[in-house]
């Protein structure tokens, strides 16, 4: 607990996420509600999520699919409207600026890295003109021979050579597909990169150097990640801070490597217990129990209580109020109230290593 | 590595570049390659073409133009064709009624036709191309509202709705008028019973692509819905459409000789083959079985090649019939 430091004091904060919170309409049709006398269905994707990302920092998000990780992601960047809370760009509140000059100025400087790389190219354009796109919408140069060697150059810096610029998505592989999407990504210049899984749809191989190009153009731009992903070694591998979501809640989140080696609330064990290990070949495993409740009607008080070792009644009265820990903060009864055996881990082995 | 020598030629490279890339890719790809392999497709390429050729050169090609009044001679009327007796060498394939020669009259018949047909395709295209995007787009109240109207349009069968278009433009239009400007009529009466096909398509194809993670690219980069929608959306879902318009074209020409044929459509001042057909049906018992068979078998041989062109198109451009 020694070198432990005090991360909520950083002040140069680049993005802060406040009570964030997200509920979808997946009510049956108008008609089936009138006849059959069917309720509006509400599904709570995200639930009173906060966290900030300070400059020049890696901030992942971590869950089991459909713990709402990828609704915070999309929220961000804009392309759903936040149900409540704040999303505060340098201070200053997102859903505020209404203003279409305000809004661009605003949009150039985050961006977004999608999933999948075989569909976040439009496959009917030129390379050349995907990368450009950011570029032209936002007129940032002038004139078709300095957009042209701006391409080139945003094509070597993610490792494709200029003369790609004139093929089109289908002659590519995935891994090059997703450098193609970082570049479009970083010719607005941002300073925010939002990615949705960039690596989940890749080789192994392959992953570890999107992995490691990405932490390049970090150290070379100053950028902020905010890095959605379910793979915890490449969670380790690219993070400075990490937040366990589970059913729309961020139950934990803390500096990475003290969260992997002290995770505090049950459901991080269970997660990192889960990563597989050569070194713990043939030693028994406690596997991830249970399966993730709906969550249309999640289970009452503490979203884990029904997966978790450790509950009791309290667990399942009264929904966790965030504990500061010495890495960051935790949502959890048990610990507050000293249940938890401590727990002291090995690292993960990463991926690789840069 | 010659970095900079590949930017150049990547900025050099020209509109006539890209047009030679695309013959290229064309006369290589897959499409070509169906077409060559099949006789029936390629006779029906042959027909299409030359039908819209000689629409288009009618002046050029057609002995007389059956127009011009100087040339009509009632003395010509109801010659046969010249392989039976009493036929014309002026005149291969017979006289009408007037006297005008039956194969001018259909040359500048088809040019009508296909007119009207391809004026009411494209038409119904951008309409229901158009709504069909918003549709998809959009959703929600946008896409109840357009798929409802839509809706209710297809319990109404085209020819009726063109009959109803057409007739109301008579009543409300004066005599003179409706004289002068029948095409537009025409067109908007067969594009409008046409259109929700297209939307239909168009709203399925636009809602798997608006889902597509490069549709939420460009909106995170902040491109205005409506420049995603013609820009990133519409080029993906324009491979059914096109499909859809070769058939319809077929579909079109026949509704147009419907509509003159039950003298609605065409005014006979400037006959299409519909109108060639009924003014020679009252002349078909009477032996004259020229006026009416020559112009009905062109019809029908100009909508069989197109429809087997269609579905030669659509079979061709179906990647699950490679």
């Amino acid at each position: 607990m020694a070198e432990a430091r005090p991360v909520q004091a950083v002040d140069d904060v680049l993005v802060e996420v406040e009570g964030l919170a997200k509920l979808f309409d997946v009510s049956p049709p108008l008609l089936n509600r009138l006849l059959q006398g069917q309720k509006r269905v509400l599904l709570t994707a995200v639930d009173d999520v906060s966290f900030k990302i300070p400059r020049g920092k890696t901030f992942s998000l971590v869950g089991e699919s459909g713990c709402g990780k990828s609704t915070v992601a999309r929220l961000v960047v804009g392309l759903h409207a936040a149900t409540r809370g704040r999303i505060l760009f340098e201070g200053a509140d997102m859903a505020g600026v209404t203003e279409r000059a305000e809004a661009a100025a605003l949009r150039k400087r985050l961006q977004m890295i999608f999933q999948d790389p075989y569909a976040s190219l439009n496959p009917r354009w030129r390379v050349s003109d995907i990368i450009a796109e950011p570029i032209r919408a936002h007129k940032l140069i002038d004139g078709r021979r300095a957009i042209a060697a701006r391409v080139g150059e945003l094509l070597e810096q993610v490792g494709l050579a200029a003369a790609d610029g004139e093929k089109f998505p289908h002659e590519f592989s995935g891994g090059q597909r997703q450098r193609i999407s970082i570049a479009r990504a970083l010719a607005s210049n941002p300073e925010f990169l939002v990615c949705d899984e960039p690596t989940s749809a890749l080789d192994v191989s392959v992953q570890a150097q999107i992995l490691n190009l990405m932490k390049a153009l970090q150290r070379e731009l100053g950028l902020t990640y905010l890095f959605i992903s379910h793979d915890l070694a490449v969670v380790y591998h690219i993070s400075d801070y990490v937040g366990v979501m589970y059913l729309g809640r961020l139950v934990e989140w803390g500096e990475a490597k003290a969260l992997f080696r002290r995770p505090q609330h049950p459901y991080t064990r269970m997660l990192l217990d889960a990563i597989p290990d050569l070194e713990m070949t043939g030693r028994p495993r406690i596997p991830v129990a249970g399966e993730v409740p709906s969550p249309i009607a999640p289970p009452s008080g503490c979203h884990f209580h029904p997966r978790c070792p450790f509950a009791e009644e309290r667990c399942r009265r009264e929904a966790p109020q965030p504990l500061a820990t010495a890495a960051g903060e935790v949502s959890c009864h048990a610990v507050a109230e000293g249940r938890l055996p401590e727990v002291e881990r090995a690292a993960p082995p990463a991926a690789t290593e840069t | 590595m010659a970095v900079g020598e590949n930017q150049q030629a990547g900025v050099r490279r020209g509109f006539a570049t890209h047009l030679a890339d695309g013959v290229r890719r064309f006369f290589h790809g897959d499409l070509w390659h169906s077409f060559t392999r099949s006789p029936v497709v390629m006779v029906s390429a042959v027909i299409t073409v030359v039908f819209v050729a000689s629409a288009i050169f009618a002046p050029l090609v057609a002995p007389y133009d059956p127009f011009d009044l100087a040339s009509i001679d009632l003395l010509d009327s109801e010659i046969p064709p010249i392989w039976i007796e009493g036929g014309d060498p002026r005149f291969l394939l017979g006289t009408d009624d007037q006297g005008r020669g039956i194969l001018s009259t259909m040359i500048y018949g088809a040019r009508i036709s296909l007119g009207v047909g391809f004026a009411s395709v494209l038409f119904a295209m951008v309409l229901g191309v158009g709504l069909g995007l918003l549709s998809g787009y959009l959703g929600g109240t946008v896409d109840a509202i357009i798929m409802r109207i839509a809706d209710v349009q297809l319990t109404f069968p085209a020819i009726l709705i063109a009959l109803l278009i057409d007739g109301l433009s008579r009543t409300v239009l004066p005599r003179d008028l409706h004289g002068e400007i029948w095409f537009y009529v025409l067109v908007l009466a067969i594009g409008l019973s046409f259109w929700v096909q297209y939307a239909r398509t168009v709203r399925g194809s636009a809602m798997v692509e608006r889902s597509k993670e490069y549709v939420q690219a460009a909106q995170v980069i902040g491109i205005p819905p409506l420049l995603i929608m013609l820009r990133h959306v519409l080029p993906n879902v324009m491979g059914p459409v096109l499909v859809i318009a070769t058939i319809n074209l077929a579909i079109a020409v026949i509704t147009e000789a419907t509509l003159s044929f039950l003298g609605v459509g065409v005014p006979p001042t400037s006959p299409s083959l519909g109108t060639l057909i009924r003014v020679g049906n009252d002349f078909l018992f009477s032996g004259s079985w020229w006026i009416t068979i020559f112009p009905g078998a062109a019809l029908a041989i100009l909508v069989l090649a197109v429809n087997l062109l269609g579905d030669w198109l659509r079979d061709a451009l179906n990647p699950k019939l490679r």
